[in-house]
Parts: structure tokens; sequence; C-alpha cells
């Protein structure tokens, strides 16, 4: 009986195994594709092999973005695909570059949850071949071949304090900036040059009193929006350069007493913030288009791994319907500057 | 009666075995069916990823056999990270000197969490899940959010050095002469059996000249010193010393140790069989991660594995139980098996 109970236990565990192994190898059948050699309009291999790591999975931006991406490698009849982490960690992230390293992925388009941390895995995924693209959250340059970048970090907040100041009025006062996580490289690029844009002085009525985090979590968000109103009563707006803390600041804001007394802007998509623009709560946001951002960064990619460009600056390459771009300074590609969205165009945006 | 106790240990005995048959099987199916997990690099990364676990698994596997649980593991690990990226930010440049500090540190946490659990007779759940948040909290304090990263090539790369002439990190080796130690101190020394004895019955292991306390409270210690050495490991290899380093560690930790066979309750489990399945969970991730298996899919089968683990011996604890209870009342009654 004993011996038994063990035997079956066993057996149920390999079959259990083998059934899990059996179905992934299934879907790996459906994906597989072999580079192969040049043949579209301007060069562009056809066939490769590109792959988008995104922050984290169940992100609708990185959804949206990524969705560009494949809309690219399809039109240059690659074969696309996505995966990455169910948590926003670097140490995850290694994982699925090692991973995709041995899949021999073409070009992996990532955006970094640490600049640091995943330099190696990029960099030893590079020596077996792969092109490197980082795209939203840059890694150092070194580990990279490409960064996509969705406009500048100057643009950027010289974008956000404009619309805050414009939003509070000319007699400004007290602002606070809700971030996403405390070590995300780009909302920290921001935030410093927020501090130094608000340190101009046709902004010298505003006055930043406090940066908190909401981790990029829609329930952190909104409870760290509830308590920052409660510890600065005199509070006149709110940054938040992420979309998660900005729909989250935007959804407390509409339902509190502080609708339309405390400003609201920041980085949103228009269908998280159609409805706010519309209440009144939030004047106007910004953003770029993440599925351009990601439609840029595949051709960017499939550009590099066909050798039409080395990602030196001055290369220049066609990104589809996008046009033609000129690789910057330290490999860098800019995507352009941020887009404004209020009340007079947020319905003819979709994403 | 020695019968049942000979088929009893067997019982116990296998589930070690039957560890490292998934893993062997796991790994020739997935060698044979799914691209690349036959590479030696495969090998190379399952390693690097397993190795904290590892690591902070083997002291975990000795607290959760006396009955005690230590989830500040991870916390440590950051902490560890947070304060070595720090010296090293402010001018300390000797990587024996850094390690020294950090398992120092690493133990002392670990004493922290030994002297309220043993010294205060407080519950280690309710300490460590504490000392979790005041660790990870206290990580932020050192580095709040910076990350400290520009340490010298030749650290970072030789902490990921290969044996030569394979594809494994040497670091292997180090795991693999402490996990001998471990090994010996549980299985073959009177410690060992001291630690399984107040695992099954505190007070009795108590009465029979044990000091549960003193033995205790070296296992938190020896938990977090091991939880520093992952973590400067853990620094090296990313070459980044962050706050948030090795968030939630300690759930994979645990996961490992409970499915290597360890009573949650205490008093039973070995060595083997958690270090079996630290690799079995390392390589079942990689090969259907390799296999295009989406990351809410693997979180949903390593979940399920966690779970057939914990209830498959209890289950199985259950119906001896049961077994032995209906004999002892009714003995005329003979056993079903």
């Amino acid at each position: 009986m004993r011996a038994g109970t063990t035997r079956v236990r066993l057996v149920a565990m390999t079959v259990l195994a083998a059934l899990s192994l059996a179905t992934a190898a299934c879907a790996e059948d459906s994906t597989g594709g072999a580079a192969g050699g040049p043949g579209e309009a301007g060069g562009m291999k056809s066939g490769l092999k590109i792959a988008f790591l995104p922050k984290q999975v169940n992100n609708p931006y990185f959804t949206t973005s990524d969705n560009g991406g494949k809309a690219a490698v399809e039109e240059f009849k690659g074969s696309y695909s996505e995966t990455g982490p169910s948590e926003a960690s670097p140490s995850a992230q290694v994982s699925y570059i090692n991973t995709l390293s041995q899949q021999n992925t073409d070009v992996i388009v990532v955006s970094a949850n640490d600049k640091d941390a995943i330099c190696g895995a990029l960099n030893e995924a590079r020596q077996a071949g792969a092109k490197v693209v980082t795209f939203d959250s840059d890694t150092n340059p070194t580990c990279r071949d490409l960064f996509i970048n969705q406009a500048t970090a100057e643009g950027i907040a010289a974008n956000q304090v404009k619309l805050i100041s414009d939003a509070v009025g000319p007699e400004g006062g007290e602002i606070a900036i809700l971030s996403a996580t405390a070590n995300a490289t780009n909302q920290n690029a921001w935030i410093e040059l927020m501090k130094t844009e608000l340190a101009k002085p046709e902004y010298a009525k505003l006055k930043l009193v406090d940066t908190v985090y909401g981790d990029d979590q829609d329930q952190k968000s909104f409870t760290e929006t509830q308590a920052l109103l409660a510890k600065h009563p005199n509070l006149k707006g709110i940054i938040s350069p992420t979309t998660v803390g900005v729909a989250a600041a935007a959804r407390y804001l509409s339902g509190s007493t502080y609708k339309g007394k405390v400003q609201l802007t920041g980085l949103g998509t228009p269908n998280q913030m159609r409805a706010y623009v519309k209440d009144g709560t939030v004047k106007a946001f910004a953003l770029w288009n993440p599925a351009d951002l990601g439609y840029l960064a595949a051709y960017a990619g499939g550009a590099l791994a066909s050798g039409l460009i080395t990602g030196k600056e001055g290369d220049k390459f066609t990104a589809g319907k996008l046009g033609e771009y000129t690789v910057g300074k330290d490999g860098t590609v800019l995507l352009g500057d941020p887009y404004t969205f209020d009340a007079s165009n947020v319905d003819k945006f979709d994403f | 009666m020695s019968e049942r106790a000979a088929a009893a240990r067997r019982v116990l005995g296998s589930w070690d075995v039957i560890m490292l048959i998934a893993l062997v099987v796991v790994s020739a199916v997935g060698a044979l069916t799914i691209d690349g997990v036959a590479s030696p690099r495969f090998w190379r990364f399952v390693v690097l990823e397993a190795l904290p676990i590892a690591l902070i698994a083997l002291p975990m596997t000795l607290v959760v056999i006396t009955g005690e649980i230590d989830l500040s593991v991870a916390s440590v690990l950051g902490l560890t990270c947070t304060v070595m990226g720090h010296l090293w930010a402010s001018g300390v440049t000797s990587l024996p000197v850094l390690i020294a500090v950090s398992l120092l540190l690493g133990a002392l946490l670990g004493a922290v969490n030994g002297l309220f659990v043993t010294g205060f007779g407080l519950p280690s759940l309710a300490v460590t899940i504490g000392t979790l948040a005041l660790y990870r909290g206290l990580a932020y304090v050192v580095l709040g959010d910076r990350a400290v990263a520009d340490y010298p090539t030749a650290w970072t790369t030789s902490a990921i050095a290969p044996i030569p002439g394979t594809t494994i990190p040497w670091m292997i080796l180090v795991l693999a002469a402490l996990a001998v130690v471990f090994a010996v101190v549980l299985h073959a020394t009177p410690v060992g059996r001291g630690l399984y004895a107040m695992g099954n019955n505190a007070e009795a292991a108590r009465f029979a000249g044990i000091d549960v306390r003193l033995t205790k409270f070296w296992l938190f210690v020896a938990t977090g010193a091991m939880s520093a050495l992952a973590g400067v490991f853990w620094t090296l290899r990313f070459a980044s010393a962050r706050a948030d380093n090795g968030s939630g560690l300690e759930l994979a930790v645990v996961a490992a140790v409970l499915l290597g066979g360890v009573s949650i309750f205490g008093g039973r489990g070995a060595l083997l069989g958690v270090l079996a399945a630290v690799a079995l969970l390392g390589v079942l991730r990689n090969a259907l991660q390799l296999a295009y298996v989406p990351a809410n899919t693997l979180t949903v089968i390593t979940g399920a594995l966690l779970i057939a683990s914990v209830v498959g011996p209890n289950v199985a604890g259950m119906l001896r139980e049961r077994l032995r209870r209906r004999r002892s009342t009714a003995p005329t009654v003979s056993p079903i098996s």
C-alpha cells in the first residue's frame, strides 16, 4: 500500500512534467522560423527572429508597444515573439535574456528593469550573435546596440512642468510628483530634470514639496495620492509621469472633493484618461505613442540584424510608415517630441 | 513494529529519490523535446539562477526541520547587497574585507531573528515577517533609490567564471562544499539528530538534554550568514547593489525546501531532496521558458508543484496515521496493505 502510493505519486509527477513539457514543445513548433536571405525592399532580411522583452508582461503600456513591434515585424516578414517576467524585476529579466539567447533570437528588444543588472546577460547574448535594442528604459550604452528614446528626458520634463503650470494657473502653489518605483531609470532622470526646469524664473511660483512612489501599482498609487493630499493641504497640483500612477491619481481625484481644485497632469494613455479629461479632473496630459515606439524599435532591430546599419552615430534607416530616422549620439534614436492630449483631441486616439 | 518503522523510513527516505528521479526525467524529457536544453549553456544559466536559492536553502532546511521558519532571508540578502555596495562606493576596495563584513552583518541580522525567537519565545513566522519588512526597509535607508554598479570587472567576471574546461560556474564548488558540511551536521552528528528531535517534540528534546534554544539561535545565525553570502554573489553576479535585490526570493527558497520533502511542521526532511528540488525547479523553469511558455503559466505550474509537494506527503502521513490508529485500537483487524 505504502510503496504503492509512492509509485503512484512518482508516476503522476512524471506524467505531469512530461505533459507540460510536451505541450510546451508543441507551442514551440508553431512559432519557430529560420532566418532567410535578403528579400524585402530596403535590404531588410526576411525571417528574422525578433523578440520583445518588456519590463513585465500583463502591462497595457507594453502590450501596446509590443503590438506596434509586432506590426512592424510582420511588415518586414520576420518572426515576432513577446516574452517576459510577470513581475518587473531585473533578475527575472536576466533569466529571459538567457533564454532568448539560447533560442538564437536575432534581435532582443528590451525595456530594462535595471540599467546595470541585465548588462552581463545582454552582452553574453550579443556574443552569441543577437542584436540588442533597448526601448522605454535604457541600459548602459555598452550593453546594447541601439536605444530607442521615446522622447528626450529634457523634452518630457519641460512638457510636464509646462502642463502643470498651465493647469495650476498664474498664482502657482505647491506641487508634488507621484512616480513609479524608486529606482526606475527613466523616472528618476525626468524628476531631476523637472527640478532643473522648476528652477527657471517663469516657474518661480511653483514649489515642489514631495515625491512619492506608487510602484506602478494601481492600488498603491491610489493610496499614495490619498496620503499626499492629506499630508499637504495646500497642494495645487500633481505630476505623475507614469501611466499607472496618473490613472490611479485621476480616479482618486475625480471621486473626491479635490476634483478641479487640485490639478493633475502626467504621462497617460488616452484610453485610461479619456473619462477624466471629460469630467474635468485633468485638463491635459502627455505621452508618446507607445505603438510607434515599439514599431520603430522593431525596424531598428531589423536594420541592425540585416547589416543595414551598425548603430553608430549618423547611420540612417527607414522605419516603414514612420519614415527615415538617424542614429544620434551614444547610439540613440529619438522617436519625437512628447504629444499633448486634451479634450480637443483625446477622442482621436485609441490605445 | 520494527517492520513498520523500516517501511516508514523507506517511504520517508524515498521522497529524495522521487525528487532525483523527477529531476532526471524532466531534464531528459526537456533535452529530447526542447531545443537548447541539451546545450552546456543551458546548464550554466540554470546553475547561475539556482545558486543563491540553493545557498539559502541549506540552512533553511535545518531551520524548517526544527519546526521554525525564516522568511527574512531575501531581505537579509538585500540589506547585505546595499551595505556592501555602500562600503565599496565609500572607498572600501578590498574584496575579502567586503565579504567578511557582509557575512558578519548577515550573522548579526540572523542573530536578531534568533534572539527574538529563542530569547523571547516568539513564533519565528511572526518575527521573521517583521524582520522581512524591517531589513528591506533598512536596505532602502542605506542606498535609497540609488544603485551601486561600478565594481571592478575582474570581480564581476570571476564571480560567474566557469570551472576551466566547462560552462558550469565555479561557485557550484563552494555550494557543494557547504552542502557537504550541512549534510554531515544534519545527518551524521548528534546535533543533527537533535534538530529532528526538537522538530518532532521540542519539549521532549529538552528533557533529553538538547539545548533547544541555543541550537535554534545558531541556526538563525547560520541562515543570516548564508543569506549574506548569497547577497555577495548576487551583487557581483548582477554587478548591481540595489535595495530591492532578491525581493521575493524567500518564497523560492521555502518552495524548494518544501518541495524537497521537508515537513513544514518540522521533524522530517533531508538535504538531498531539497537540493534536488532546487535543481528541479530551476530546470523546469528554464526549460519551459525555452519552450515559449508564458510567465503566467510558469507561475501556475510552480504553484501547483508546491501545493502537490505539501499536500502529497501530508495526505500520505494522514493515511499512515489512520492506519496506525486502526491497528492500535483494533489489533485483531488485519491491516489493509
